[in-house]
């Protein structure tokens, strides 16, 4: 797609939206991006202005950040506060609000935080800084969950006695499955994650079409991917299929990454999890397998952790559950703000609350 | 505020950094030349208009691809001073150093601001060296300040833009702070990611003598040119509009964005600058820009509209619009 002239991306954005308008004949539909990544994509490339206006995109539950609990902020936050642990961590975590602090605020007076770009980063910070505790705060989905497992069997091989890791990596098609079985979230098409399905292939998705008959289709993240597979999906919901397809087969294989797949079952095992504003889901979480305990953060070192609260009025809940608009907010854009974010979808740049504050949804018009 | 501290995105040049200075220092320094919000102050003393700019330089690491601390030190107190439509003339140097320092990384230094001072043709005539115990900083900090002379009939302001006017960019994006960054974190970027580190005093001069009639220069430092165009649309009351397609940005530094995580438009730039400009005047200032060595790559990004004020809005490449807010929070820290 890249080999494409700006004249060619400008005429495929219009044949695809011309088609999807035709499609839809004026039903009112709601496709879910479940994919930060997407939301991020969408915004940035202002493909909602160009859908027509029954055709509506809603953001899911798949920004890492902001499905992590307040409790497991609380966590990290308490272990920076002691002296002999540093913490790392991806940037976008130091913001986000824990009960009564943030990670960015322990970072300014005086906890040893530093800003990480992969685990295995953490891992050399690890073997540098022998003194320290070092944890690595391992937040992520299907994607990033194997880099953290390849770190814990480094630090095994190694004989590293001072890597830890916090996990509260999730699994996206439990998710899926919870948010379809609350039957609060009507649903009529998904646009699947390309990088996890990098990983995990097509198969954990099936339940989509056969239990739920909801059409999938997993989508890059180029613009036109995406208006792509809004078309493909548009094509199904017009033929009253149901069926799971992959726009994104260029990266996607069927069966994912098996390699990744076997490292990551090789360090995790399944657990339930909590996630922000969905509660706990079965078998969504993943925690250390027992012969890799010695890497478990939660079982080495002893914390105790304040009680968790949660922001009043905040309603990140509701909007990773795709039902409310970020806009139908109260504190949106007024109390809540990037610079002064008080939930977790207005803090990662791929929340949905500072995707749509940011590219400007409502404030910007032509 | 009084009960928070300061927290590294307080230094990014974006939304934070604004609230510091609304918050903390204007109360305290507030006057009419520091309430123009330019890149430097523009004073007028016994007749004669002078351009006056200050900036501190925490780079780290100190070397990295197309430049060190000393250039930077040098080339983003000229370029301070130059888009005030002046000739810089005069820098003052500071130094606090850490000790332990090695010596022979000072003389490199020193001789990387020499070498930029020639090629601007300014002089560095004041300083000062201080020495802190070990820790209290990270080897080197830098301030420089500068001064130079408004050129003849130029009046320059970030308050100047007026709907109908064409914005010109001087070239590629995001190449300094990548260079850093990858220098910073060992990533192996291609080789063309070097810092744009330079002075661009000539290219203003040779352009201001041509065409008196610039409205508006800056150059896209910290925050980048989103952040350098919402000031401007701020401080003028004004709406801008720009064409993705337009923007020259490299692949090689689009590929690490990507990567990253990064937005190309948010990126610290050290060597580039923004003209606004009569459309009848366009063509004139990209020829004489496309010159020079540092705007050979110069081009018309968007155009100054009226409505909305104080926002930037940018024309997708699949037709799209949307917004292009401030820098909040930090991309980068420590990246000049």
């Amino acid at each position: 797609m890249l080999s494409m002239t700006n004249e060619e991306v400008k005429k495929a954005a219009a044949f695809f939206t011309k088609e999807i308008e035709k499609l839809a004949s004026g039903r009112s539909l709601r496709l879910m991006e479940v994919c930060g990544t997407h939301t991020v994509s969408i915004f940035k490339s202002g493909i909602r202005q160009l859908l027509p206006e029954n055709v509506e995109l809603v953001s899911g539950p798949g920004c890492p950040v902001c499905v992590t609990p307040n409790e497991y902020l609380d966590t990290a936050i308490a272990y920076s506060r002691k002296s002999d642990v540093m913490i790392t961590t991806f940037g976008d975590m130091l913001k986000v609000p824990g009960s009564s602090s943030t990670l960015a605020k322990e970072k300014a007076q005086g906890s040893d935080i530093r800003i990480v770009y992969s685990s295995l980063e953490a891992l050399e910070i690890a073997a540098k800084n022998p003194d320290k505790k070092v944890i690595f705060l391992a937040v992520g989905f299907e994607t990033t969950a194997p880099t953290a497992a390849a770190a814990i069997l480094m630090a095994a091989e190694a004989h590293l006695t001072n890597f830890y890791v916090l996990s509260a990596h999730k699994l996206v098609p439990p998710a899926l499955r919870a948010l379809l079985a609350s039957g609060k979230s009507h649903v009529d098409g998904f646009l699947l994650p390309g990088h996890v399905s990098a990983i995990i292939g097509l198969q954990p998705y099936d339940f989509l079409s056969k239990e739920y008959h909801i059409p999938g289709v997993v989508a890059g993240f180029e613009p036109l991917d995406i208006l792509q597979a809004v078309y493909m999906l548009m094509l199904q919901i017009h033929d009253q299929t149901a069926r799971l397809e992959n726009q994104y087969s260029r990266i996607v294989p069927k069966e994912g990454n098996p390699s990744a797949c076997t490292i990551l079952s090789q360090v995790y095992q399944q657990t339930d999890a909590v996630w922000r504003g969905l509660g706990k889901i079965p078998n969504s979480g993943m925690s250390i397998r027992e012969k890799y305990q010695a890497f478990d953060a939660l079982l080495n070192i002893p914390i105790i952790v304040e009680e968790t609260k949660e922001a009043s009025h905040c309603q990140c809940g509701k909007v990773l559950r795709g039902l409310l608009k970020p806009s139908a907010c109260l504190l949106f854009g007024k109390a809540c703000r990037p610079e002064h974010p008080i939930g977790s979808c207005m803090v990662s740049v791929e929340g949905t609350c500072a995707a749509w504050y940011k590219y400007g949804a409502g404030r910007w018009q032509v | 505020m009084s009960n928070e501290r300061v927290q590294l995105a307080h230094g990014s040049g974006g939304k934070l950094s604004h609230d510091l200075i609304k918050d903390v220092m204007w109360p305290a320094f507030a006057n009419e030349i520091l309430g123009e919000m330019n890149d430097g102050a523009q004073l007028h003393i016994s007749g004669c208009r002078l351009a006056f700019s200050t900036d501190s330089y925490v780079v780290k690491p100190l070397f990295f691809p197309g430049g060190d601390i000393g250039k930077l030190a040098v080339c983003g107190t000229v370029n301070d001073v130059a888009m005030n439509g002046a000739l810089p003339l005069y820098l003052s140097a500071g130094f606090v150093l850490e000790e332990g320092f090695p010596i022979a990384d000072l003389q490199r230094i020193v001789a990387s601001m020499q070498q930029s001072a020639k090629e601007a043709g300014v002089h560095i005539v004041t300083g000062d060296t201080k020495v802190v115990e070990k820790g209290a900083v990270d080897g080197i900090y830098i301030n420089t300040a500068g001064i130079g002379k408004i050129m003849d009939g130029i009046h320059i302001s970030g308050k100047n833009a007026l709907p109908g006017q064409n914005i010109i960019l001087s070239g590629y994006l995001g190449e300094h702070s990548l260079a850093v960054m990858g220098e910073r974190h060992g990533l192996q970027f291609p080789q063309s990611v070097r810092s744009d580190c330079a002075p661009l005093n000539g290219l203003v001069e040779a352009m201001l003598t041509a065409v008196p009639k610039v409205a508006v220069l800056r150059d896209p430092t910290r925050g980048g040119l989103a952040t350098t165009l919402n000031e401007i649309a701020l401080q003028s009351g004004v709406g801008i509009m720009l064409e993705e397609t337009h923007i020259p940005i490299s692949s090689a530094v689009q590929a690490a964005c990507d990567i990253l995580g990064f937005d190309p438009l948010y990126l610290a730039n050290e060597g580039k600058m923004i003209v606004f400009v009569e459309p009848e005047s366009t063509n004139q200032v990209l020829d004489i820009m496309q010159q020079h060595v540092y705007g050979s790559e110069a081009r018309v990004i968007g155009t100054v509209v009226k409505e909305p004020r104080g926002q930037v809005g940018l024309r997708t490449r699949i037709g799209g619009v949307r917004l292009l807010d401030m820098l909040v929070g930090d991309q980068l820290p420590r990246i000049c």
